[in-house]
């Protein structure tokens, strides 16, 4: 069970928080002219790196925030987390 | 029942553990015996001279004990009788209490004449592999004749059919230190830690502390090593922020320092409370973890080395010094170390003469000297070849070693009632390796020691394979410090004590003795499951190579077991044949548990009710005392249907469902979810949520509204209202409710930050009473005298703030059965007491309760779709939603729903069905043919969703979501349920079956 340190009530353990995917996704904006090929690599294509992974969790049973974390995902090691308006402190 | 009173093989002299002044009485395979305080239900078996156990895993070979603690691979048994019966217990592991009850195991009809034996005679057949290769074709005797053989020739123990009686629980803690294992090593890790004020927690296995200080002849300061650790861990009681655990295996280390231990908390007491569990399993998450677990010692592999009687040397020295108890009393000692002669002084001591062997050509080192001049003649150079004894050993063919301790060349049988090998040390390096160290290959040793570690975890001691007394002390006060002061500004070094042992020359590298001339017993290496040498040999043999993949082909070191006996033995063997060094062979993983842990612990209180939480709502009470029926929707427990006297639910259901037709009825709505949503650009925020629009709803009115994923499939749909200008109540699914609110903070929080909305989820807050049928207005006007409940006050879609006496209450004109209806909202406290008054004014106007059954019956008439429609698989044109998107905006998923496939023109579409003879019931999940016998596979056309009794034309009525669904109106089709083996042709029908222009809601 990872321990995650939640950037808004501390380290926590992992059942509290659920898994929100890469953290580096951006959604097309609103009314944007988009082709079949962009959209579908936003809906449906993840890359699925051995090593450094940005990504969401939401403290789910907690303060219900998002946040990202920079997580190795071979070893587990927690780099770092930020709340979804900062940068990673690395 | 026969008393056996024996304890004939009780030590002289040794003074150990066990309070003779108390006498325990237990039985074991029906007959009685007697045993004393503090011995384990091994020690007092041997003491009464039982050496056979059980009957081994494969071969069924008569097996007794080979160990004192977790390392025992054979002696499992199956403890206690009816629901509290447990299989697969280490009988070294457990301690005796009044009563106790075991039996032997994998033996049938009883453990000295076992018929499974003839696997013995005819093991030339069952080579390693053997399954693998025997079972593999015809592929049709699978099922019927090989799983069912070999399920009856395999497994050990029996799981009890009845449910677990005893309480079990879990707890999370968290400490700076945690130290597993209480040997000298433990003891000075955790006394430097503490001292330095880390909050340490110590593990210790056993019920006594001390690990090896127990069984071994060593002085620490002034003080024997039993009196040291006895003081040590007295000191650490008496510190407060110490927390001692006896009896406790810490059995997993995972990710991010997170390990897990097994507490056995009152299985060794005679009468506990009921309120004190039976065990525990602890949670701890520890800033550093030190490993301070011993090692084991390695058997040596000789012709037929596995018959009762057959001992680790360390073992039969624990049994004499704990536990008063000899394993034999003529015994032959069989080494390659130093280590073993100690055991033969212990025997010594004890008035008996072992006959000793060592492979070695000779040593000087301090225990073989005080051996030998207690007038003991050394076998130096010699092996054992071969034994003898069915269920216990009798005699041992010993013999000289050639030159090269490739052969032997003379033998010799010499009588014996026990056998005390030794071949070494093992450190124990389950949890370092568990935890992701990469372990390296210590030469000295001939064994794996941890190395680079991946989390923090230190090995001290002779886990880390210092295998003296000095070192492990040393080791274990500098690295408690050192650690602690990560914690602590404090700076308290505590030194470490002057200690003395007896030095130990090296041991042989030499682990598996040559096969005497002409024959060919079994030489084992793994007890546990059945592996002997030659099927190391038949798997190298065979081509596999891996030592992972010999492992699997084998099963050495698999299983409860984890090779705590035999991995490095099965490593050493292979590198042998294969030429190579032992760190190039390498080693398997160790997997936890390290030992065996019951299900109970792991499940905790997680059991019957509270598995999950149970979701009541505030007027569950009077479902209960009404009759209702319950039926789980998510953690919800919702009433089904209401029978009454003998009616059936198809009765109950469909009275309920005409009543609302026909008159008014009322359901409990409590359960769907609630958000609060507020903010300037809430109106912004549901625009984008959902697919229609939202902007221009006016203050005091509702909305239906659809939510999509990104995929463009339907994700949730309820009614929205506005409460004021940036005041919404949202409505969702009751199985969707936590998932909605979860996506919406998404959206909020990750993806559009800069829109000022805040979202709650308010389900539990409001009380939702349903009431609906044509004479609801009628009811809610008795209720609600002073609100203009008509078309014009309260339009359809409408909602109007207003008082149930002086409570708050909030009245939806929304409607789901597609009756008129309203929804009646209070504070939760108020439901039940909404509920009674609504019975009670509706009584007169035949109002009665309607649970989840009539209620989809409601809408399924009506072509509403819920849940079996909306199952992440229909965008909304396929089930009839397109009224809902808008063309004008962008939202959710929207780009999703202009892809080519979601716009072909014979897309899915949703209809109704009804079966051509009006009364055959169409299986929800049926398939839909055009032709039921046209040859397979029959193309398939598409699903039936949803199916009821229509209460408004009295025949069954499906909903269906079919291919090009709007050009099959009309035609007939073949409902197939190949799961009920029916067929059954159907008219395909609008989905809005009753009241298709939606005039009642509006009435």
């Amino acid at each position: 069970m990872l321990e995650i340190k939640c950037p808004y009530c501390g380290k926590r353990s992992q059942n509290e928080f659920s898994y929100g995917g890469d953290g580096t996704i951006k959604r097309p904006a609103l009314g944007e002219e988009i082709s079949t090929k962009d959209w579908d690599d936003f809906v449906y294509f993840r890359d699925n790196p051995r090593g450094k992974h940005t990504e969401l969790w939401q403290h789910v049973s907690g303060c219900r925030q998002w946040f990202k974390a920079s997580r190795d995902t071979a070893t587990h090691e927690i780099f770092s987390t930020c709340k979804m308006n900062e940068d990673f402190n690395e | 029942m026969r008393i056996l009173m024996s304890n004939q093989y009780r030590t002289s002299n040794s003074k150990g553990l066990v309070n003779k002044e108390k006498i325990i009485n237990f039985t074991f395979n029906g007959d009685s015996y007697q045993g004393y305080e503090g011995d384990t239900l091994a020690s007092a078996l041997i003491a009464n001279g039982i050496h056979l156990v059980g009957r081994s895993f494969k071969y069924h070979r008569p097996r007794g004990f080979l160990g004192a603690g977790v390392e025992e691979p054979n002696a499992m048994v199956q403890l206690h009788e009816g629901d509290r019966s447990e299989p697969n217990i280490m009988a070294t592991e457990v301690e005796l209490v009044e009563g106790l009850k075991a039996k032997s195991q994998n033996c049938w009809p009883s453990v000295k004449f076992d018929i499974g034996e003839i696997n013995n005679i005819l093991n030339r057949f069952f080579p390693a592999g053997f399954y693998y290769k025997t079972f593999m074709w015809p592929k049709s005797f699978w099922f019927k004749v090989y799983e069912p053989f070999i399920r009856k020739a395999a497994g050990m123990g029996v799981a009890p059919l009845s449910p677990d009686p005893d309480r079990y629980e879990h707890n999370y803690e968290h400490c700076d230190v945690l130290v597993v294992g209480s040997g000298p090593s433990g003891l000075s890790s955790a006394l430097a830690a503490a001292k330095n004020g880390a909050r340490v927690i110590l593990a210790e296995d056993k019920a006594h502390f001390g690990g090896s200080l127990l069984n071994d002849d060593v002085t620490i300061g002034n003080m024997s090593g039993r009196e040291w650790a006895s003081d040590v861990i007295s000191q650490l009681k008496n510190m407060p922020n110490v927390v001692v655990k006896s009896r406790s295996q810490v059995f997993g280390y995972y990710d991010h320092n997170m390990t897990v231990m097994f507490e056995r908390v009152s299985d060794h007491l005679e009468n506990s409370s009921k309120y004190t569990p039976r065990q525990r399993l602890h949670y701890i998450r520890a800033g550093e973890v030190i490993v301070s677990t011993g090692s084991i010692e390695r058997p040596i592999s000789f012709g037929n080395n596995d018959r009762p009687g057959i001992f680790l040397a360390s073992a039969a020295r624990e049994y004499m010094k704990v536990y008063e108890t000899l394993v034999g009393k003529k015994p032959i000692i069989f080494t390659n170390n130093d280590s073993a002669y100690a055991t033969a002084l212990e025997f010594i001591k004890n008035d008996i003469k072992p006959i000793i062997v060592d492979t070695r050509d000779n040593s000087d080192g301090q225990l073989v000297k005080e051996v030998q001049e207690q007038g003991i003649n050394i076998r130096f150079n010699s092996g054992i070849a071969n034994t003898k004894g069915h269920l216990k050993i009798k005699s041992a063919t010993i013999g000289t070693l050639d030159n090269q301790k490739e052969n032997f060349i003379s033998l010799a049988e010499v009588d014996c009632d026990c056998i005390c090998m030794s071949g070494g040390w093992t450190p124990t390096v389950h949890l370092s390796s568990q935890a992701g160290n990469k372990l390296k290959f210590n030469e000295d040793i001939d064994a794996f020691v941890p190395d680079k570690k991946r989390q923090k975890e230190t090995a001290v001691g002779s886990a880390n394979g210092a295998f003296t007394l000095n070192q492990s002390l040393a080791e274990g006060f500098q690295v408690g410090f050192e650690l602690s002061n990560k914690f602590t500004s404090n700076d308290i070094k505590t030194d470490t004590p002057i200690s003395n042992e007896p030095d130990q020359k090296p041991h042989e590298k030499l682990w598996c003795m040559p096969l005497p001339n002409g024959q060919k017993p079994k030489r084992f290496i793994d007890f546990q499951n059945d592996v002997a040498v030659s099927d190391v040999e038949l798997a190298l043999r065979e081509g596999f190579r891996s030592i992972e993949h010999v492992k699997r082909y084998t099963t050495l070191g698999m299983a409860g077991d984890q090779g705590k006996t035999s991995n490095l033995n099965g490593l050493q063997y292979v590198s042998n044949i294969e030429k190579k060094i032992v760190p190039e062979v390498g080693h398997t993983t160790f997997r936890p548990p390290y030992t065996p842990v019951t299900i109970g612990t792991i499940v905790g209180r997680e059991v019957g009710n509270h598995y999950l939480p149970t979701r009541k709502s505030p007027v569950h009470t009077w479902h209960e005392e009404n009759n209702a029926v319950f039926v789980a929707a998510g953690l919800w427990v919702r009433p089904r249907y209401y029978p009454r006297g003998t009616e059936t639910m198809n009765d109950a259901v469909n009275r309920e469902a005409a009543n609302v037709r026909k008159n008014v009825g009322i359901c409990d709505v409590t359960t769907l979810g609630k958000i609060d949503i507020k903010g300037p650009d809430a109106p912004e925020f549901l625009n984008r949520v959902y697919t229609n629009a939202w902007l221009k709803l006016p203050v005091g009115k509702a909305r239906y509204g659809v939510m999509l994923r990104e995929d463009g499939m339907v994700f949730d749909d309820g009614t929205t209202s506005r409460l004021s200008e940036n005041h919404f109540h949202m409505t969702t699914t009751t199985a969707q409710a936590a998932n909605v609110l979860s996506h919406l903070e998404y959206y909020l929080q990750v993806v559009w930050p800069d829109l000022d909305v805040n979202v709650l989820s308010t389900t539990e807050q409001w009380a939702g009473v349903a009431v609906a049928g044509p004479k609801s207005r009628e009811l809610l006007s008795k209720l609600f005298p002073d609100v203009d409940l008509s078309n014009e006050g309260l339009p359809f879609m409408g909602l109007v703030d207003t008082k149930l006496g002086d409570i708050p209450a909030r009245i939806y004109r929304i409607s789901f059965s597609g009756e008129l209806a309203f929804e009646v909202n209070v504070e939760s406290n108020y439901g039940l007491h909404l509920w009674k008054k609504i019975m009670d004014v509706g009584s007169e106007l035949g109002v009665q309760p309607y649970g989840t059954e009539a209620l989809s019956t409601l809408r399924i008439e009506m072509g509403h779709v819920a849940g079996p429609e909306l199952d992440g698989r229909n965008i909304p044109y396929d089930v009839g939603l397109n009224g809902m998107v808008s063309q004008k905006k962008d939202f959710i998923g929207k780009r999703s729903l202009s892809k080519e496939a979601f716009v072909s023109e014979d897309r899915q579409t949703i209809v109704g069905l009804v079966p051509v003879d009006k009364k055959s019931k169409i299986p929800e999940g049926s398939h839909l043919v055009a032709d039921d016998k046209a040859p397979t596979p029959i193309p398939k056309l598409g699903h039936v969703s949803s199916s009821c009794w229509s209460v408004e034309y009295n025949n069954p009525f499906s909903i269906a979501i079919i291919k090009d669904g709007k050009k099959q109106i009309g035609k007939q089709l073949i409902a197939v349920s190949p799961l009920k083996d029916i067929s059954i042709p159907v008219e395909v029908v609008s989905s809005h079956y009753v009241d298709p222009k939606g005039e009642r809601v509006r009435s």
